[in-house]
Parts: structure tokens; sequence; C-alpha cells
């Protein structure tokens, strides 16, 4: 049940999910991120591809011939941002807005760049590895 | 009927440019309102967190141009506690504890998204009780929870008596789940490596009890609900979808299968030993309120049909992998061994370690493909654990399922895509 992984340059990404979607992976599942700000050491990276702080992980399926393919894309720190998906599926809308808020990174082209799951004046992106655990003082509205 | 079926680039184009989502700041619905002329005579209007139709802390911000929803935005975030934060601080053994809290209505299927991408991690290949026991308590799970549907979605049309009959099954169902597992409710029962306690005595007994009654309960249903022109009048032709903006938006469970689309990972990606099972994936035609119920009602059959087959096959065995590395050793060893003390403490407080790699494990929860995408850097932590909860892709259908209809609709169609906000917002 493994799934086939493959690993796109951040420029490339809405090619190749365009080309996939041809290929008839008929559905975005899944738009995450991972932060490897902290993680000891990567080994599975194929030696071409160089890596960054952040991977934006995008998960397709087919139903044709029942499939899963997971896209793996290498942002880094310095410069956050991808092409968003939404123009090819919309579905990937809500996903991209998680990734944003809990991560930072910058979806160009995005029709509501807003916070999705946290307050919109919070600061920082809780799922970063560089942000702390039960940071005090809470920054909602009513307590200031 | 047209000649030629939408393309899906087509269909991704009109979702995206038919003003159906009100892209609006959560606050600035007050502020627009506010600043709209006399001549403007739509309005903004809030429903929810606080209502009792909208399932837990759901808001909407509906468009409103009379009493007919015109554009509008799913608000979320109300639950949102951090759990893929906080699974990145505890263990692998308490990572179930975690995700068990997702989606409260259906907890036993994130545990076993959760292990299954442990377990994919670890390579292990489970005993074949183990598997057997986890594929029972989903069916049972399966059935509690769109007995809960039944109830609510009974509730949101106004069949207010149908609440006290699909809650009734319902704590039959959880009643069982409590005999297996301790609790009615996160259970923490399917764990890395199998599940915690092997079937009590009389289990047999007590499920087959469980599913001799539940069809008479079901006729009921229908007399209640099915063939009631009231009910029906409610739901039929209410907010419609069909197959190629399902995928464009990438919905999946009932909602998917109301369209007419059959697709269940359980036949069509078959996990556990569903590929020796015989059930039927139950789909609609019309893709409305009324087929997600009925598609809902008539997979509690298809699931009581699939806990028969498991009664007349489960295996005996190891309720849980015999690999030391990763299950605690059995309670009585431990009076007798210190090595077994030992090794029940190590694992208990400093977890095991897993392989470093990455992960994607997906199952059908009753809402949907719930994923589990998990990183491991080699540690006995996850070094991250994202879950793909289904009602949270599927709450970005409402725009669309609630635009021309009337208020009391959107009532009906909140209900009829099932989310669970614990699992929307984790």
């Amino acid at each position: 049940m493994s799934d086939s992984v493959l690993h796109v340059p951040r420029d490339q990404l809405t090619e190749t999910v365009a080309g996939l979607r041809d290929e008839g992976y008929v559905s975005v599942l899944d738009v995450t991120a991972v932060d490897y700000l902290e993680h000891p050491g990567r080994t599975d990276l194929p030696p071409e591809v160089a890596p960054e702080r952040f991977e934006l992980v995008v998960t397709l399926i087919s139903h044709a011939a029942p499939g899963r393919i997971r896209l793996r894309v290498q942002v880094p720190a310095d410069d956050p941002t991808v092409a968003t998906l939404f123009d090819l599926y919309p579905g990937t809308e809500a996903l991209e807005r998680e990734v944003a808020d809990m991560f930072g990174i910058i979806f160009e082209g995005h029709p509501d760049p807003s916070r999705i799951l946290m307050p919109p004046d919070w600061e920082g992106h809780p799922l970063r590895k560089d942000f702390a655990v039960g940071r005090i003082p809470v920054q909602f509205k009513a307590t200031r | 009927m047209t000649a030629t079926e939408p393309s899906a680039t087509d269909t991704a184009v009109r979702l995206r440019e038919d003003s159906a989502v009100l892209r609006i700041g959560e606050d600035d619905g007050e502020r627009l309102e506010a600043e709209s002329s006399a001549s403007d005579t739509s309005m903004i209007m809030n429903m929810g967190p606080q209502h009792p139709s909208t399932h837990g802390v759901l808001r909407l911000m509906l468009e409103m141009e009379g009493e007919t929803v015109m554009r509008s935005k799913p608000v979320i975030g109300y639950l949102h506690t951090g759990m893929e934060k906080t699974a990145e601080t505890l263990t692998y053994l308490q990572g179930p504890t975690n995700v068990t809290r997702m989606d409260y209505a259906a907890p036993l299927f994130s545990e076993l998204a959760f292990s299954m991408a442990t377990e994919a991690l670890l390579g292990l290949e489970l005993p074949p009780r183990a598997t057997w026991i986890r594929m029972l308590m989903c069916e049972l799970n399966r059935i509690s929870s769109h007995l809960l549907f039944q109830a609510t979605n009974g509730m949101d049309i106004g069949a207010v008596s149908m609440m006290l009959y699909g809650w009734r099954e319902r704590e039959e169902a959880l009643r069982l789940l409590e005999t297996i597992t301790g609790l009615r409710m996160n259970h923490n029962y399917i764990r890395p490596g199998g599940v915690a306690a092997d079937l009590p005595d009389g289990w047999r007994d007590e499920v087959l009890t469980l599913i001799d009654a539940l069809p008479a309960r079901l006729k009921e249903f229908d007399t209640l609900l099915t063939g009631q022109p009231i009910y029906r009048e409610r739901l039929q032709g209410v907010g419609v979808i069909n197959t190629a903006e399902c995928l464009a938006l990438g919905v999946t469970g009932p909602i998917l299968r109301s369209t007419g689309y059959a697709w269940d990972l359980r036949r069509d990606m078959p996990y556990l030993a569903y590929d020796q099972m015989d059930f039927d994936v139950v789909v609609g035609t019309y893709g409305d309120c009324f087929d997600r119920y009925a598609i809902r009602l008539n997979e509690i059959r298809e699931s009581i049909r699939i806990l028969a087959q498991i009664l007349d096959q489960m295996p005996s065995g190891d309720y849980r992998v015999q690999d030391k590395k990763v299950t605690p050793p059995p309670r009585a060893r431990i009076d007798e061994s210190m090595e077994a003390l030992i090794h029940h403490f190590k694992i208990f407080t400093e977890g095991f370690k897993v392989p470093a790699g990455e992960v994607y494990a997906a199952v059908e929860s009753p809402r949907g493909e719930l994923g589990c995408y998990m990183v491991s850097d080699g540690s006995a932590v996850p070094y991250r654990m994202h879950i793909r909860g289904p009602s949270f892709v599927n709450l970005q259908t409402l725009p669309h399922l609630m635009r021309g209809g009337m208020v009391a609709d959107a009532v009906a169609i909140i209900s009829s895509v099932d989310p669970i906000m614990g699992e929307v917002d984790r």
C-alpha cells in the first residue's frame, strides 16, 4: 500500500499537478507541510534534491487505477512562497489556508489568504518548530 | 441531461468563478454592514458558533437576500486546540489518546489511521486476530456514528422524536464499545502493534444481540422518516452537488457517493481484511440531502452484514504483535521477572523508537477518507503528525450547496454534510 513519492522543484509544482490531473489523479486529498528545522538528519531525499527548512506535501489520488501519489516540495525559509493549486483543484483552498496559518508558507494567487484555525490577529505560526508549546500570555482579544 | 459530461477543467473553472464562497475576513461582517448603502438589499448574517444546528462550534457568515442565502463562508477554528502540535510531544504509545479526541463520534478510525501509519514505519505485520478485532470495532463504530447522524439530522429537520430513537440505538452500540474497550468514547483501544486488550468473554453474544435487534429498529426509522412526505419535502432536491464538483473539492465519503459515484476505500483500496468481506458500496442518484441521509441509513445495514461475517470468521491467536520492542510484557510476567518489569517501565516512559521516514495511511471513516501523514526522525515521538480530516475538506462544499437556498435549507445542508468540529479544528 505504499504510495509513490515524487520530489518536485518548487517552480514546477503547478505544471506537475496539472500533468497528474490529466493522467487521472482526480482529487487532491491533502496539502500539508513539515518544518525540518530540528530534524537530526534527512536521509530520505535523493541526492539531487537540496534540503530546505520547509517541505510542502501534496497528496493526490487516482481512482481509475487506485493509488495515491505524494509530491514533496522543498520550500526555503527565507522565501516561503509557493504557487497556489486553487486554480487546478478548488478543494485545496482550505488546506492551503491551514498550511499558511500553521507554517507561514505563502500561497501566491490564493483567493483568501486569511488565517483559518487561529484568530485573525494571532502572531506566529504554531506548527513551526521554533514556536514554543504553551506560550503565554494568551493573545486572545478579550484578555487584553 | 447533456450529451457530454463536464470535464474536470470546466468544473474547476466554474467552482473557482462561481461566487458561492464569501471571501471576507471573519471580523469584516459588521464593518461591511455599516458601509453598505441603502440600495444594497443584501445583508450579512452570522449563524453560530453557538447555534444548536451547527453541530458544535461551526460559524457561518451568510450573505442574505431576504430569506435566500447568496454567498457564504464557514468560519472555523473555535475548537482548535493544537492537537497536531501536541502530537509532537507524545510518544507513539500515547499518540492514540490524542487523535481519538479529534473525531469524537468515530474515534476508533483516527486511532486506526494513526496506528497504521506507525506500523508502516515500523514495518510491523499484525497477527490476524488483531486485524479482525480492529475491523469489528470499526464497523461497530461506523454504526454508532451513523446512528448519531440519524438522530441529529432528524432533530435538525424538525423530526424531534427521531433524536430519541437515534440516540437510543447509538447508546446500545456505545454500550457494546464500552464493554470491549472500557470507555464509551475516546477509547484509546487501537494502538500501534494491535489493540489494547483481547475481546472479553461473551462478546459474540453481545454483538449478535445488537445486530439482531438493529434491522427492526432501522425499519422504524424508515417508517418515521424515509416515507414521510414532510421529511422528504425538506430534503429532496436540497443541497445538490455533482460528482465532478465533489472530486474537484476533494470531497470523500457519503457526500461523494450520494452523487452516484461508487468510491469506498474499503472496497477500492482495501486495508485490514476488507478484501475478504462481502458488502455493497451504497450510492445515491441525485446528490441531494435525501441521498446523503439514505446512504448513511443503508451503510448501517451493510455494516451489520460485515459484522455477521466477522463473527463467523474471527480467527484465534494474539490480539497484538509479539514484538518485544513494541509490546509491553503481559501483566502476570511483571510479578515474576525483573527484566519484564524494567521492560514494561521503559516502554511506558521512554516509548519505542520508530525508524526515520515518512508515510501516509488512510482509512474510510464514516465521513470519508481519514488520512494520517507521519514523519519520524528515528526517536520515540513523531517528528510531525498530520491528520487529514474528512470533515475539514467536506466543509468546503457548504457554500456551493447552500447558494440560492433558504436559511431553513442551510440547516438541513449542514446536517447532511455531518461535520464533526473536533476533527475540523483539531
